[in-house]
């Protein structure tokens, strides 16, 4: 698989190591009501689709940065990479 | 018919014209006590002990495609019990007890073969894990010992003794493991249950489930609807697929492995080893390829298909540890879709909603549990009480605080 990296251009899915789903990005606050239940719900279920999948994938082996890979699990086909960063940026989040 | 070696003989004296099918081939009726999703190793062992041990009657099996076809007949054929942790121990020695008796029980040749494992040891620090792993063992009533390096050289004294990274120290050999025919798994548990009376229905995709009330009522099917009192899920590689028809969502990832088969050789390698050093793992079928595997490919996936890198890693790996493999030509690889488990443990449970039952998340150690994990979903499904050996493998063990983690690696499928 070849990740369309948004910097460096098309790039080895080899150089990347893989974390998971990209709702990790969006970790809950520890101080809401059901803490538990939520932290429960953000660590072990994860979307687990046949089909259009986001995720993100860490670039180790080169520039060190995160991305949120959209790719279908059933084709291997990747559709959009975007920098992990300017997802949570959009979501709000301070860098 | 009794399979015998006289029937053999009769047969082959009178043309072979008295073999009959090993089961029937059947429509689903309207209704059933039991369904149990999934027609692989543990879902024909499931409705078979749940016939023959635990009384079941109107028991249908219905698979989606052709029994044998799915992971069960994708894997790497080892059985094994050389589990550390108490939740998982008992378990696995009672599967393999159970393997140990299979083919008398089945009636059918499965080619049980304990041929014993060998887990290779390259530190120290290594050494002493297999010593703990060797004693918590033997602890739990499975069989293990430790080798030094002579021990090792003399069972295979072809392997790379003297690589300057990853010496080789000795090993940790489990005597009693080995590997057995998978497809033949399939085809005796097929042919067995069919034999009690379980309808066996192939072709047939589950493709949604009826619930009312927090009560499961059937399945609905590409052949229709099927009535239930009880709904089992066995489908390890699509459980989330399927869970989330019942509004589920499990803590599994679905990833690719793949495996790998060389030209036949002669007979090289007696029973089956493991490099300690890399994830490489390798045995010799009895038609004389080699047949080997290693990491999974990492990534979610539900392609029976992996990429190069792994291939790449994995045949590193086999030849630094058995230099005289990089001659041999690889006939084929294949990928099979595996449930991994956010904790490399499985699960078999009852869910939230009554009379839906759920076995999965097997990672890629699904083939050693096949007759332990139809005993005690079986178990699960007849009595409603988890069997004793499998109380660990609760679907809220992560909410609670049990997870089962082997390999200690935290909430990562892709490391277990």
């Amino acid at each position: 698989m070849l990740i369309p990296h948004p910097l460096l251009g098309l790039r080895d899915a080899a150089e990347f190591t893989y974390l998971g789903d990209a709702a990790l990005i969006e970790r809950p606050e520890g101080d809401i009501e059901n803490a538990q239940d939520v932290f429960h719900n953000y660590l072990f279920l994860r979307d687990n689709p046949a089909g259009e999948h986001r995720e993100l994938w860490f670039h180790e082996q080169g520039d060190r940065s995160w991305l949120v890979v959209t790719r279908n699990t059933v084709t291997h086909e990747i559709i959009k990479a975007e920098l992990a960063r300017d997802v949570a940026i959009q979501k709000g989040r301070s860098t | 018919m009794h399979y015998s070696g006289f029937r053999v003989i009769k047969e082959a004296l009178t043309g072979h014209k008295g073999w009959g099918p090993a089961w029937r081939d059947v429509a689903p009726q309207k209704d059933y006590d039991y369904v149990i999703i999934g027609g692989g190793g543990h879902g024909l062992a499931a409705a078979y002990y749940l016939a023959r041990e635990f009384g079941g009657k109107r028991i249908a099996v219905v698979e989606k495609g052709w029994l044998g076809g799915g992971n069960v007949g994708r894997n790497t054929t080892i059985v094994r019990s050389n589990y550390l942790l108490d939740g998982n121990a008992p378990f696995y020695e009672f599967s393999l007890k159970l393997w140990e008796g299979l083919e008398k029980e089945l009636n059918y040749n499965a080619m049980v073969s304990q041929r014993g494992i060998l887990n290779l040891v390259h530190t120290d620090a290594q050494r002493d894990a297999a010593r703990r792993r060797g004693n918590a063992m033997i602890l739990n009533g499975s069989d293990a010992e430790l080798l030094d390096t002579e021990g090792v050289r003399k069972l295979y004294p072809f392997l790379n003794y003297d690589n300057a990274r990853f010496p080789i120290k000795g090993g940790l050999l489990h005597r009693r493991g080995g590997t057995v025919r998978h497809d033949a798994v399939a085809w005796g548990y097929a042919r067995a249950a069919d034999r009690l009376g379980v309808d066996i229905i192939q072709n047939c995709e589950v493709t949604g489930f009826k619930i009312e009330a927090g009560k499961v009522l059937g399945v609905e099917t590409t052949r229709g609807y099927i009535g239930a009192g009880k709904v089992a899920s066995s489908v390890a590689g699509s459980s989330s697929r399927v869970m989330a028809m019942a509004g589920m969502r499990v803590p599994i990832e679905s990833h690719v492995l793949q495996a790998f088969v060389s030209e036949a050789l002669k007979p090289t390698i007696p029973g089956v080893i493991t490099y300690g050093a890399g994830h490489f793992y390798c045995s010799q079928s009895d038609k004389g390829g080699l047949v080997f595997g290693g990491d999974i490919d990492g990534y979610n996936s539900y392609a029976s298909r992996g990429n190069l890198p792994v291939v790449e890693d994995v045949i590193e790996s086999g030849v630094s540890l058995i230099p005289a493999i990089g001659r041999v030509r690889l006939l084929r690889s294949w990928g099979g879709i595996m449930d991994m488990s956010m904790d490399g443990s499985p699960f078999i449970d009852k869910t939230h909603i009554e009379g839906l039952y759920f076995n999965g998340g097997w990672c890629y150690g699904g083939f050693k549990a096949t007759p332990a994990a139809g005993w005690c979903l079986a178990h699960l499904l007849a009595k409603d009480t988890p069997h004793e050996t499998a109380t660990a493998y609760r679907l809220d063990r992560f909410r609670t605080g049990h997870a089962v983690d082997e390999k200690g690696q935290g909430a990562q499928p892709n490391l277990h």
